[in-house]
């Protein structure tokens, strides 16, 4: 598993550990009074360093390459997934999945980006960086799910949608701008989920929802701290400083209002307990979805755009003449 | 009712045009040195080869609106919620912008005649911050779609931006959503939604409300797209086509409507309104102008 820098005290802590515990094992030790006192200061240094990250370590943790992703979510919380491909278009893209399953014994439509783990599979997934084609299967399934009442559950999880000729030929900003239009006025339940990273009008693309909540080690943001470094201070060495002035980390982001609600993570984060994780997020959309399906279609579209329309932080001055 | 009158002054105004001031101006595509006054008499399109030189909002509306004209939500302004700072703080990039703009942000919205029929334009101004989408670009807008549902009177905005404002973070990302919920209104409401989309249209706003509109007609030679072409050339290591994202490519791709010479966009957007709100005159039979005002 990749290690950053700053978790190697809590590595080397652990690997202490482990060799403590062998030598109780083979009857090296007496008593266990180090190992528990070992122990205590790991959980310790854990919760001190893992409750404190910088927003450029949350931003490391967002892309750890062993954490879940969709299509992991999808297979331990969801029943009878099938995988529908296409946007009746043009293409299938890999980076954007979806089709209907079951959760807690009700029809559901759950889409998500894709990203992938080894090199073969991350070029398959084009890094999780979908094209209009998958931004319009997006859509073509929560279509799909308009039509036959199925609640729309999505999963974030893009460092951008693809920048590249054939994007820009069939219309990036377009699919993106009308997946944004629909899906303020879907006449189903719609809950986004952040399970890693968040980037801009990619991410948002799918991402227009009654709920919207992040999970911990997550980011959302205008644009990815690297870029805004490159455009605002004109070099690549700002990311750090971008990542903080970007206010990009769920906390920040549910103080202005504009998330509704944090999934806490195991200590250390997803990928150090998957299962956990999973169990987490399936636990806060069973609330949610229990939340939305007793609330009237007309009422719940009308909320949802109304809080939209809200969003932002302006003055009314009174201006004279 | 008090349409026509200016009621709302923007208190924060400073004088300074886009085109820079003097006598000659140079052209940038053919390299003339032109009288500025014959380059205004043209509706700022080179007399010599038909370049659009980039206008800011007062200069639009001069060319759009019959006349008088109300500006509307002049009051909405910025603030700088997160503390932002680059290399300068965006409380003193606003001041800045504010010195050095005529547009009170980088969308002014204002409402008028064209050709008589009461509309409502909302044209960018790349002279505020690079005609950067923050909230107040937002607000405005979506401001203005509401009203115009509610008033069934027909939307023009003018597009010419760099994308989100980044000082304002997710609250930019934001008015991308907010736009487009507001345009789902105006849709419901059956009232005609047309973009202009100048030079140059990117990022944020070319995927929210640029690309919503029910026409989209363009400025010739315009740039527009989502990612910027620096940032397409990065990723794939290649240059990049002739013609690559600009208003002729996009209308060969099927994403611009018509592509439309400033000269004659007052007329179409007459007509195009008229059609789209039936208030058309009996055909005269020769196939030609048949829409003039009465």
């Amino acid at each position: 598993m990749q290690v950053f820098d700053w978790e190697k005290p809590v590595v080397e802590l652990e690997e202490k550990l482990k060799e403590l515990y062998e030598q109780f094992e083979e009857g090296k030790m007496a008593d266990r009074q180090a190992i528990e006192a070992m122990e205590a200061q790991l959980a310790q240094l854990k919760k001190s360093l893992y409750s404190n990250l910088t927003p450029w370590q949350r931003v490391q943790m967002a892309r750890h390459p062993d954490r879940p992703y969709s299509l992991d979510y999808i297979e331990h919380i969801f029943d009878d997934f099938i995988e529908l491909h296409g946007d009746r278009r043009f293409a299938d893209d890999k980076a954007m999945v979806g089709g209907p399953a079951v959760l807690d014994g009700k029809s559901v439509m759950v889409i998500g980006q894709q990203k992938g783990r080894t090199t073969k599979e991350r070029q398959y997934r084009n890094f999780g960086m979908p094209n209009p084609e998958g931004y319009r299967k997006a859509l073509r399934l929560m279509e799909l799910a308009e039509r036959h009442g199925l609640p729309v559950i999505t999963f974030i999880d893009t460092p951008g949608a693809a920048p590249g000729i054939g994007a820009e030929e069939r219309g990036q900003g377009e699919a993106i701008a009308y997946n944004l239009l629909r899906m303020s006025e879907l006449r189903v339940p719609i809950v986004s989920v952040v399970i890693g990273e968040g980037a801009s009008g990619g991410a948002l693309g799918i991402g227009v929802a009654d709920r919207f909540l992040m999970m911990e080690n997550t980011w959302f943001s205008v644009i990815s701290p690297e870029s805004c470094s490159s455009i605002l201070w004109r070099s690549w060495d700002y990311k750090e400083k971008a990542a903080e002035e970007l206010k990009l980390v769920p906390e920040a982001l549910l103080k202005y209002g504009i998330i509704d609600e944090i999934i806490p993570e195991p200590l250390g984060g997803a990928h150090r307990d998957p299962d956990a994780a999973y169990a987490a997020v399936k636990a806060a959309l069973q609330a949610n979805l229990k939340k939305l399906r007793s609330q009237p279609i007309d009422k719940l579209t009308a909320r949802r755009k109304e809080k939209y329309f809200q969003m932002g932080r302006y003055e009314e001055k009174r201006v004279v003449e | 009712m008090n349409w026509f009158k200016r009621v709302a002054q923007n208190i924060l105004t400073r004088s300074k045009k886009e085109i820079p001031e003097g006598l000659w101006n140079k052209c940038p595509s053919c390299n003339e040195i032109i009288p500025v006054k014959e380059i205004e008499e043209n509706k700022y399109v080179c007399p010599r080869d038909g370049y659009h030189f980039r206008i800011g909002a007062d200069q639009y509306f001069k060319l759009l609106f019959d006349g008088k004209h109300e500006f509307l939500f002049e009051e909405i302004q910025p603030v700088d919620v997160l503390g932002f700072k680059d290399k300068k703080p965006y409380r003193r990039r606003l001041e800045e912008a504010r010195q050095k703009s005529k547009a009170s942000e980088a969308v002014v919205i204002a409402r008028g005649r064209i050709d008589r029929i009461p509309v409502v334009i909302g044209c960018m101004d790349f002279s505020f911050i690079g005609g950067s989408m923050g909230t107040v670009v937002g607000e405005r807008l979506k401001r203005a779609m509401l009203l115009c549902a509610e008033e069934k009177i027909p939307l023009v905005v003018v597009t010419k931006s760099g994308g989100a404002r980044m000082q304002e973070s997710a609250f930019s990302l934001m008015q991308m959503a907010k736009t487009a919920a507001a345009l789902s209104e105006l849709r419901k409401a059956g009232v005609p939604y047309i973009v202009v989309l100048t030079d140059p249209t990117t990022g944020g706003v070319t995927a929210s409300y640029a690309m919503l509109g029910d026409v989209h007609v363009a400025e010739p030679g315009a740039l527009i797209g989502f990612a910027g072409p620096r940032v397409i050339k990065e990723a794939i290591g290649k240059d990049l086509p002739e013609g690559f994202q600009r208003s002729e490519f996009l209308l060969e791709h099927g994403f611009v409507d018509v592509i439309v010479d400033r000269r004659q966009l007052k007329e179409t957007l007459s007509r195009l309104i008229r059609i789209l709100t039936h208030k058309v005159k009996k055909a005269n039979g020769n196939g030609k102008e048949t829409l003039k005002a009465s």
